[in-house]
């Protein structure tokens, strides 16, 4: 079995090793922005931004870690979960419109939980499906579900045309809070906040209930978990089912947040997921959260900073932590 | 086949009739390539006939990787492109000559062979699964670099430059009497003409060099690996050194490729060389013609390209006698073949992982 | 005539491509401890793995008392009541000893009697109960896989090498805990070291290249030398 990095005990891992990484971009990045309000203008937004790919990277990192499963297919869950939330948003315009914050909710509810219910369904089928028949045959496995990614998109252009879509945001997440000089977002707000909540719900179930600590043993070794006298591939269905509910419920977030979505989202999406996965380390959803809000923050810097390099800038930060840490930041194993 | 008159007679091994029959279909496109100009004269199939050559090279260069160690890369077009870009800048920036093929041809190559060792380096040594996600990542990061930096490569536009004289539809080859061009069963023996063979012979000669790699000791310890890597490892093969070589001398063949891809063409951009969709082509080619055999990628290559054309020819037909029906015509529309292509590549993998030509080399012999 | 818990009836085994094991036949007995020796790579792993189900044999059949578990998953050979303690350990780093053990047990509840057993067997589990596995020595990581075996009652336990690269004196105190676990389970115990083998097991069977060389019992090799030399000279000299 392959061991990841101890953490070595110096001052810094007293104080929170790698998880002082984001606070330490923040601190630097301050000087770079210049000003202090678009400094926290772009915070917010990164860690916005990041806790919405938290939501899609933290179930394919779990997939990732229990099976060894790789799917290229997880794209197409954030793409279609962001366009049946526009569906639904679009169906239920006058609640969108509506000055009433109870109509407002329920529209948004009814978008997220049909993004939702889409991704448990068609996590079912996905892995009943097409996963199923190839487990642990990697090159197959990447060949088919990057097979599935392709009539993915092609049924959501059949279904939703290529044209983008826009999307219309309730007026109860329109608009900015103004605290002193820096204007907030609500919709940044609230998209950090669902993160976090996603992030502790699946916290405690990994770390205080008997399956989630099925998963985190299966992690590490699948087959001392069935030698224990359990069925792995239960547990694993389960585990993906959940990272495609949470891929297509990041889908819908991020609809709303862009306002304007095409086709081509889940895969520009994916290409941040994988680096969030591989800065994070396999199997980790504290690792993916590290490395979602490093992406998340490293883009809306950069951005700001140096338009055209926003991706580029966190493919660098991937090649740099992979110098650094091959497993990356905080695997399952050995943290 | 087996004749079954000869019962008491050794029948013939199976797999080596497969094997001929592979061959034979090689052998026949071959031909066909190197007399494409005359005998399909007009100007599409040219195009095509180009660049199924480019495409066989590229594709079997991908199967160098992912067909004899198991590896699989989304960065191929980033080395495609890399050698284009490189051709193409040089092309526009120091005059068309052949001094800048060179130049920028070998800038391309040389940008792609370090790269390619830095991500081998780098994520081969942790896992082979990383490798995927890695290579994605760095393939769109050229994407957008390549879009983006348009002080370079102009952008989504792309690059349009001169090719040296030779290669020019005015150039004369030969002539007859009278001066004028020399016209050979009825096909003009001009620069078109000289340039379809230098992609043509270039083609095979990298072809032939990928042929040499796979059949040298070099191509035995890949397959050791890709067979039993704990064993592979054991036995004190450098599974990292190896499959980073392989790696290397992959992403070359792509690169050189894309120079000849460039010098056809006379225009380089982010849809001819880098984009996400011609990746998966090349994705579809190997498995299609059969991973892990080479000359699966010249049948691939060209099925898939026949494909193309004469798919989207027939879903036209499908998708209007279809028009009466609700959602049937959109799922048969021309630009839909894709959807129908995943079908079948997922099918493919499941029922024939060894493709066409494995499929018919390996017949019997299990 | 003996109860015989557990059968091997011509067992052959391939992995990937090769060979492993050409035809083993095994008659466990109820109780005590039962030892496999033979040489790396003669098969004794994957005589374990066959057992547990980890790999399949292609021919030949597994019975544990009157189940024939040769086509049987993993997970239900495990709910038979068999234990797997493999050469590597199969410890999850990541989980606290704790939670180890509590995956181990059923239902994820203590019996507190077994429980106060295996702290007495072993202290090191008690003293770090709530650290992570990965902190473990390498003698505390293979004590924490032996207490994951035995924290149910099981009807065999099958142990791959546990003495591998412990100290003599961690090994000394192994050899006591054995003989208690013996006591109340059947083992199968494979084993390179002679010594650790001869002073626990009962009946040996000596494989070689994928088949058994030999099988009686364990005093009957002790007491013969030569052979000992003819079936297991590289690991008597390597421990003698």
């Amino acid at each position: 079995m392959p061991s990841g990095p101890n953490a070595s005990g110096s001052l810094i891992d007293r104080f929170g090793g790698v998880y002082l990484l984001p606070l330490a971009m923040m601190i630097v990045a301050l000087p770079l922005v210049g000003s202090f309000s678009s400094w926290a203008t772009l915070t917010v937004a990164g860690l916005a931004m990041g806790m919405m790919i938290f939501m899609m990277a933290s179930g394919l990192s779990l997939v990732f870690g229990l099976m060894d499963v790789l799917n290229f297919g997880h794209s197409a869950f954030i793409t279609f979960g962001a366009f049946i939330a526009a569906s639904v948003l679009a169906a239920l315009a006058a609640w969108v419109q509506a000055d009433s914050l109870v109509l407002n909710f329920l529209a948004l509810s009814a978008a997220i939980g049909a993004a939702a219910l889409f991704g448990l369904v068609a996590g079912w089928f996905f892995e009943r499906v097409i996963v199923k028949p190839v487990y642990r045959d990697h090159l197959r496995q990447i060949l088919v579900t990057m097979g599935a990614l392709i009539i993915a998109e092609q049924l959501i252009l059949v279904i939703w045309g290529g044209a983008p879509l826009s999307v219309p945001r309730p007026a109860l997440l329109s608009g900015s809070i103004i605290l002193g000089d820096v204007a907030v977002e609500v919709y940044r707000i609230f998209a950090f906040f669902l993160g976090l909540i996603v992030f502790v719900a699946l916290y405690l179930m990994l770390n205080r209930t008997r399956v989630g600590l099925l998963i985190r043993a299966g992690v590490e070794n699948r087959e001392m978990v069935e030698a224990l006298g359990f069925r792995i591939d239960r547990i694993f269905i389960a585990v993906f089912m959940a990272g495609s509910t949470l891929a297509a419920m990041g889908g819908a977030m991020w609809a709303g947040y862009q306002g304007l979505i095409s086709p081509t989202l889940g895969g520009e999406l994916l290409v941040l997921v994988f680096i969030v996965v591989i800065i994070g380390g396999l199997g980790s959803i504290e690792g993916s959260l590290l490395g979602a809000l490093m992406v998340g923050l490293m883009g809306n810097y950069v951005a700001f900073i140096f338009p055209k390099l926003a991706l580029a800038s966190n493919m660098l930060l991937m090649l740099i932590i992979l110098l650094w840490r091959p497993w990356g930041l905080k695997p399952a194993v050995g943290g | 086949m087996a004749n079954t008159e000869l019962v008491s007679e050794p029948v013939a091994d199976p797999a080596r009739t497969g094997r001929m029959i592979v061959y034979g279909i090689v052998a026949l496109i071959g031909l066909a390539l190197l007399f494409a100009p005359f005998l399909f004269q007009d100007v599409r199939s040219s195009q095509v006939a180009a660049r199924i050559c480019v495409f066989i090279v590229l594709v079997a260069s991908f199967d160098l990787l992912i067909g004899y160690t198991g590896i699989v890369s989304f960065a191929h077009t980033m080395f495609f492109g890399l050698g284009a870009y490189g051709t193409a800048i040089a092309l526009k920036n120091m005059g068309a000559g052949w001094d800048a093929i060179l130049v920028g041809g070998g800038a391309g190559v040389l940008a792609a062979a370090v790269l390619a060792a830095l991500i081998g380096v780098l994520s081969l040594r942790v896992k082979a699964i990383f490798f995927a996600m890695v290579t994605l990542a760095a393939a769109s990061v050229m994407l957008v670099l390549a879009s983006q930096l348009s002080g370079i490569t102009n952008g989504e536009d792309g690059l349009i430059y001169q090719v040296p004289e030779l290669f020019k539809p005015a150039m004369k080859l030969m002539t007859d009497a009278d001066g004028k061009v020399l016209k050979i069963f009825g096909v003009a023996m001009n620069g078109k003409i000289a340039a379809y063979y230098f992609v043509f012979f270039f083609s095979a000669f990298l072809f032939w060099l990928l042929m040499r790699i796979v059949r040298s000791p070099l191509g035995t310890v890949l397959e050791a690996i890709r067979e039993n890597e704990m064993r592979a490892e054991a036995i004190g093969y450098r599974v990292v050194a190896y499959r980073t070589t392989v790696f290397v001398i992959a992403a070359i063949i792509a690169a050189c490729a894309g120079i000849l891809w460039a010098v056809w063409l006379r225009y380089t951009g982010p849809d001819t060389t880098l984009s996400f969709s011609i990746m998966i082509d090349i994705l579809l080619m190997v498995v299609i013609g059969g991973m892990g055999t080479m000359l699966g990628a010249v049948i691939g290559v060209v099925l898939m390209s026949m494909a193309q054309f004469y798919l989207k020819d027939l879903m036209e037909i499908a998708s209007s006698a279809t028009s009466g029906i609700p959602v049937v015509p959109h799922l048969l529309e021309p630009d839909r073949w894709l959807l129908w292509l995943g079908l079948l590549f997922i099918l493919l993998v499941y029922f024939f992982p060894a493709g066409i030509a494995g499929t018919l080399m390996k017949k019997g012999t299990h | 005539m003996s109860e015989h818990i557990l059968r091997l009836d011509d067992v052959h085994t391939d992995i990937g491509q090769y060979h492993v094991l050409h035809g083993i036949s095994l008659n466990v007995p109820e109780g005590g401890v039962y030892v496999l020796l033979g040489r790396n790579g003669a098969g004794k792993t994957t005589t374990l793995r066959t057992i547990m189900g980890l790999w399949r044999a292609h021919r030949g059949a597994v019975v544990f008392r009157h189940h024939d578990i040769t086509r049987l998953h993993t997970s239900d050979i495990a709910r038979l009541g068999i234990a797997y303690v493999p050469e590597n350990m199969g410890i999850f780093g990541g989980l606290t000893v704790e939670e180890n053990m509590r995956l181990a047990s059923a239902g994820g509840r203590f019996d507190d009697n077994r429980l106060q057993r295996i702290f007495t067997l072993f202290p090191a589990m008690e003293k770090f109960w709530t650290k992570p596995a990965w902190s473990l020595s390498g003698g505390q990581k293979q004590m924490l896989a032996i207490s994951r075996a035995i924290i149910e009652p099981r009807e065999l336990i099958l142990i791959d090498e546990p003495t591998k690269g412990l100290a003599p004196a961690i090994i000394r105190a192994m050899i006591d805990a054995f003989r208690e676990i013996a006591a109340e389970t059947t083992i199968l115990l494979v084993e390179q070291n002679f010594l650790f083998a001869s002073s626990l097991g009962a009946h040996v069977s000596v494989i070689d290249d994928g088949r058994i060389a030999h099988s009686g019992a364990m005093a009957e090799l002790t007491q013969d030398k030569d052979l000992q030399t003819r079936l297991l000279s590289l690991s008597l000299d390597a421990h003698q």
